[in-house]
């Protein structure tokens, strides 16, 4: 591929689509809580400045209102929710110890190589950003899904949960440039009230085992003994 | 038209006042009353798409056909039941396990909001709402399976909350991929993604994305449906959760996220032309009916043991729309009705039988018929029915099932037929000594409603013993939209 050759607005749009895979990476490995937090209102940010380029690009001005509320919901608002738990619950300087840090990077870059892999019959027909692009999203998707099968803090989890939405989102800004109105308002709502009653879990669950460790949630088994 | 917009209306009020009125004395009944509400407006909509054909609102937000309105009705009306069993019940735990007023809003509330989503899930005529709808319906439960807040109940919440959300949001990656394809096609893009519009273009969408969106689809869906092995959150959440949710999510959700997955088979198979997603359909729904069959003999709870139940059933019926064909799908659909009727029914009694017993324990249920025996023959009959025998419709609906796999497949009425006696065997080696053991001393009858319950055999009794004509026209027209064809050689 000749990247010097695309336009300048498309080398953007891969310049953050990559930046976007970095910052996953980071929620991978961060270990502390903060910065995790930190990590994911960065993709919002990125989120929705590659959602305004590609309005930009494309001239679909209903990516711009697309963007206002992944800048709004995503970089800031939910962001600074988890925060706001994080401090209420006394658990921003908290360090969670990863197993194999090195090893799951080296997982998260095979499930990248995986996604361009997965990604080849939907670009077929498409040009070469959208190839790099849609890969990156699927990318986004399962290394989120890694976050929440590696991590045991809930506020990591759920960092990695929402990361998935970020992913699906970014999926569909350059694949079909975003869904209809009605459904993005839709997936918005639903993604802020998920955001608040995860707020309301982990209180439930500290009561519960007095630790944000769901990992200790075991008590219930398919088949009991 | 007026119907449908007074449905929802009547949902998202009942949503509005609970919340307000939640914990007074009589908001129980206020929840009946508006559940009933509820059925007549859909009685009304029903009524009129039975006499005017499929109905298309203003702006194409909603469409009703044969086969969701058949669903609304059916929904509306395990909600309407479960309402009246939930209004003393919730009374007795509000009291026993001390419920705040706080948390009795919340219940009240939600348990409408959950029904407005899945009647919104029902109606949506875009794919994209149809997920929203769906989503609502898990941030809608939730919080109610973690309403006792014993460790139990808040980690069941955790893992339905986490699993399916991420189960789900595969769904979500599949509607992205179909409205890809559906872009190319229709010129409209606000079009692209409803149900009237993608069906009359079926033949000409890309077939490599439509089947990579059904497989995601599938596992989105799939993980609502509780199909193996996608199931782990189902059980947990069914059964820690207050009863009355439990008889709503496995007679209702579960439904509903079937439902969601034939109408995408429908649009995969009118572009593929092949019969792939009826094989995948065929292949989960086989191993979720076997494997939850074997799982129920290994339960200790009374509730676990009937949501097993549910994932055997909702994999038998996967596994019926996977074959297609007219009597399969016949079967398959009254399937649906009849498993939602018995289950609700059978959570219902069993909520009351863990409130004489004292525990959702197995082996702590004793000796019933001879405590109380209204609600140890309920519990006796409740599961004669669900594990299909006749006179009830589980039986009729098992039946067509069946005689669809030996026209078809078989060499896969064997595995079928293991099956059901595996699940029966299940069912009836913890149910025998629950009924009929030595009660435990001390054991009092508590105030019941079985008034839900009789309510519900009656209609399977009636579903099996003579199904009346306009349902079987109103099966028979879902039949022809399912499967495209209304092949009368099958039926002889």
């Amino acid at each position: 591929m000749d990247l010097a050759k695309l336009s300048l607005s498309d080398q953007a749009v891969i310049a953050s689509a990559a930046l976007i895979l970095f910052t996953s990476f980071i929620m991978l490995a961060q270990a502390r809580i903060r910065p995790l937090i930190y990590a994911f209102a960065w993709q919002g940010v990125l989120l929705a400045l590659i959602t305004a380029l590609v309005a930009l690009v494309s001239g679909q001005s209903h990516l711009y209102i697309s963007a206002a509320l992944t800048l709004g919901l995503k970089a800031f608002l939910i962001p600074w929710m988890l925060h706001r738990l994080a401090v209420r619950l006394n658990v921003q300087h908290e360090v969670e110890p990863l197993a194999n840090p090195s090893i799951l990077l080296l997982i998260g870059s095979a499930l990248v190589i995986f996604s361009y892999y997965v990604s080849v019959p939907i670009v077929q027909f498409s040009t070469l950003v959208i190839r790099n692009t849609v890969a990156v999203s699927v990318a986004v998707v399962l290394l989120g899904m890694l976050v929440m099968v590696a991590r045991d803090k809930a506020i990591a989890q759920v960092v990695g949960f929402m990361s998935i939405e970020n992913g699906l989102f970014f999926a569909a800004v350059v694949s079909t440039y975003g869904m209809p109105m009605v459904v993005e308002l839709g997936i918005a709502f639903d993604v802020l009230v998920a955001a608040v009653l995860f707020g309301v879990f982990f209180f439930q669950i500290r009561a519960s085992i007095d630790s944000l460790d769901v990992s200790r949630l075991n008590r219930l088994r398919e088949i009991d003994e | 038209m007026t119907s449908l917009w007074l449905l929802l209306a009547i949902a998202l009020f009942g949503t509005a006042l609970l919340a307000l009125i939640g914990h007074l004395p009589y908001a129980g009944r206020v929840s009946v009353i508006i559940s009933a509400a509820k059925v007549a407006a859909s009685l009304w909509l029903a009524y009129g798409v039975l006499e005017h054909g499929p109905l298309l609102s203003a702006g194409k937000l909603f469409f009703v056909d044969a086969f969701n309105v058949y669903l609304i009705v059916l929904t509306t009306f395990v909600g309407f039941t479960t309402a009246i069993f939930s209004h003393r019940y919730m009374a007795h735990e509000a009291d026993v396990r001390g419920l705040g007023h706080r948390r009795m809003r919340l219940y009240h509330s939600m348990y409408h909001a959950f029904l407005f989503a899945m009647l919104a899930a029902l109606v949506a005529n875009n794919l994209g709402i149809l997920w929203v709808a769906m989503e609502g319906a898990t941030l809608a439960t939730v919080l109610l399976v973690s309403i006792y807040r014993t460790p139990e109940s808040v980690e069941a919440a955790w893992k339905y909350f986490v699993l399916c959300g991420v189960g789900i949001a595969q769904a979500l990656f599949g509607t992205v991929l179909l409205y890809f394809a559906a872009e190319q096609v229709i010129p409209n893009r606000d079009d692209a993604l409803l149900w009237t519009v993608l069906y009359a273009t079926a033949g000409s969408l890309d077939p490599t994305v439509l089947t990579l969106a059904f497989v995601f689809l599938l596992i989105g869906y799939g993980t609502k449906v509780g199909l193996v092995p996608l199931h782990n959150w189902l059980p947990d959440a069914h059964s820690e959760g207050p009863t009355p949710m439990s008889a709503i999510l496995s007679g209702l959700l579960l439904n509903v996220a079937l439902y969601a997955l034939v109408r995408v088979k429908m649009l995969v198979d009118g572009s593929l032309g092949t019969n792939l997603a009826g094989h995948l359909l065929m292949g989960f729904g086989l191993v979720s009916f076997m494997a939850a069959g074997l799982f129920l003999h290994r339960q200790r709870d009374i509730k676990r043991m009937f949501s097993y139940s549910s994932i055997e059933h909702m994999g038998l019926m996967t596994f019926a729309f996977g074959i297609g064909g007219t009597l399969a799908t016949f079967g398959a659909l009254l399937h649906m009705t009849v498993h939602s009727l018995a289950k609700s029914a059978l959570f219902v009694t069993a909520g009351h039988v863990s409130q004489v017993a004292g525990t959702q324990r197995i082996e702590r249920i004793r000796g019933l018929i001879r405590t109380q025996p209204a609600l140890g023959w309920s519990l006796l009959i409740g599961t004669v029915a669900l594990a299909g025998f006749p006179p009830f419709g589980l039986f009729a609906s098992e039946f067509l099932v069946l005689t669809a796999t030996i026209n078809s497949w078989p060499w896969l009425a064997l595995p079928l037929l293991v099956g059901l006696s595996i699940a029966f065997a299940g069912l009836f080696r913890h149910l025998q000594p629950m009924v009929y053991g030595e009660p435990p001393p001390g054991q009092t009858p508590v105030r019941v409603n079985l008034l839900p319950v009789l309510a519900h055999m009656v209609l399977l009794l009636w579903l099996g013993l003579a199904m009346p004509g306009f349902l079987a026209d109103w099966f028979k027209q879902a039949t022809v939209l399912i499967t495209g064809s209304w092949d009368t050689d099958e039926l002889l």
